[in-house]
């Protein structure tokens, strides 16, 4: 076999991760952006902020708070031990929750950017023929924004998979629980062991390469005058 | 004119300042952090001109970025092979000087780790036990030793996690994420984790000898401040400091 069965495990483990949180943020993230796109309230400027801080964070930072949060004596970790849970640092779970935090920004703005270009002028026919607005949202605004759903969602899985520094500081390198490609990858070279190395990283290498095509290539064009 | 010559001057002397200005970067074990941190301040009382920097890492990583010309003149390993690897692949400009032995300890932020042994750890209020990474932190290989030279390792390994190196193993273990760790002796004396609770000491029969070595390396070649820095571990002082924090020095018996 090409890759050994760590390696595998790493990988599957991977795109587990980033599925898993690119469903959830296609749930948390679509209201978010819709609000984000449509209010006109004064927190408009700090909510996007808030949203867009991943962005310019480093890793280490979000590791750092998240790995005290979730800790026992953190307010997440007393959360958690109220619920009779198990605390989440070391787990798949707790990894799914900081990478949701992580992404969050890649999952929001293109889908706020979309919703954006719709304007209200759709919106407002719709509700002129009746429509409520959860049908307006789900029959018109949705299938109008579907590009921008579909350039969230890509960028989502793909930063998830690009995830390093947030998962070494609370992952703990679990086979098959928290540790993920990058980190095998990491592990490989400080073992020595390049030829290992090189064989994931060239997977990845190629992965990347692959969605970032699929996002620059295959995306919808958009829809021309209305 | 008065003004250009003083200019002159002042950057003839500047310069001059420069040439004699010596740095060493120091590439050093995770486990030294705060014996190294007291050494380094000890000899710039002694050299205030002197600039040292000292990096702290798992000595895994270190040995792949010296191979690949990282700017380190010194490099201190927890594991005495990793230098004389590079020493036979020309890499280095002095002997291997061993410098210390470390041990690896038990230890708790939650419990009084001193009333554990490593039979403890099977207990099940221990979720999560935190060790260094065994594939290339040598602090981790000798806690997986040790577990199985006590028959643990199969009951202990699905609730270890592995820290990248050994401070990082110590951190899981202060911020409670780990309820108990196997860390260094040299970590767990530090006063910053000391007054929280003991520690237990694992017999150093259960696993192979954590010898550390150091090395000049190739590119300090001609760099007379690493050679002074060299010269100063075998000082009394840093010895001192070195005992302090629970290494046992080359050419001395276990003490404790």
């Amino acid at each position: 076999m090409f890759l050994t069965d760590a390696d595998l495990q790493a990988i599957w483990l991977t795109v587990k991760l980033a599925g898993i949180v690119t469903l959830i943020l296609f749930v948390v993230g679509t209201p978010v952006a819709w609000w984000l796109a449509h209010t006109r309230s004064k927190w408009k400027g700090p909510i996007g902020a808030v949203v867009a801080l991943p962005l310019v964070l480093p890793p280490s930072v979000l590791g750092f708070y998240l790995l005290l949060a979730m800790g026992p004596h953190g307010p997440v970790g007393q959360f958690t031990a109220w619920l009779g849970v198990h605390p989440l640092p070391f787990t798949f779970w707790g990894l799914v929750l900081a990478s949701v935090f992580y992404s969050f920004p890649f999952m929001v703005q293109p889908v706020q950017n979309a919703f954006e270009a719709i304007g209200d002028r759709p919106l407002e026919v719709a509700a002129t023929l009746r429509a409520s607005p959860l049908d307006t949202f789900f029959s018109v605004a949705l299938p109008l924004a579907l590009p921008g759903f579909l350039t969230a969602g890509i960028l989502t899985f793909a930063h998830t998979v690009g995830e390093f520094g947030v998962v070494l500081m609370i992952g703990g390198n679990i086979p098959g629980v928290t540790r993920v490609a990058s980190v095998q990858i990491y592990d490989h070279v400080e073992a020595l062991e390049y030829m290992d190395a090189h064989r994931l990283a060239g997977v990845m290498l190629v992965f990347s390469f692959i969605v970032l095509l699929a996002l620059y290539a295959w995306r919808p064009s958009p829809k021309k005058g209305a | 004119m008065k003004l250009l010559k003083t200019l002159l001057v002042a950057g003839t002397v500047f310069a001059a300042g420069l040439a004699h200005a010596e740095k060493i970067t120091i590439a050093a074990a995770a486990d030294l952090k705060f014996a190294m941190d007291e050494i380094v301040a000890g000899f710039r009382k002694g050299n205030p001109s002197d600039e040292i920097e000292v990096i702290y890492g798992s000595s895994g990583k270190f040995q792949t970025q010296l191979q690949q010309g990282a700017p380190y003149d010194l490099f201190f390993s927890a594991d005495i092979g990793y230098p004389r690897e590079l020493a036979k692949a020309g890499l280095a400009s002095s002997d291997v000087k061993p410098y210390a032995f470390g041990r690896i300890v038990l230890w708790s932020q939650s419990v009084d780790a001193s009333k554990l042994t490593l039979e403890s750890l099977s207990d099940a209020k221990f979720a999560r036990v935190a060790i260094a990474n065994p594939k290339h932190a040598p602090y981790g290989k000798r806690a997986e030793e040790a577990l199985r030279a006590s028959k643990l390792w199969g009951k202990i390994e699905p609730k270890l996690v592995y820290g990248e190196n050994i401070a990082h193993t110590a951190q899981f273990v202060q911020t409670g994420n780990a309820q108990v760790g196997i860390i260094a002796l040299a970590l767990a004396l530090n006063p910053a984790l000391a007054d929280k609770g003991g520690y237990y000491l694992i017999p150093d029969n259960l696993h192979e000898p954590l010898e550390q070595g150091f090395i000049i390396t190739k590119r300090a070649e001609g760099n007379a401040l690493a050679k002074r820095f060299a010269a100063y571990m075998g000082d009394k002082a840093t010895r001192a400091v070195m005992t302090r924090y629970g290494f046992v020095l080359p050419g001395e018996t276990v003490g404790k």
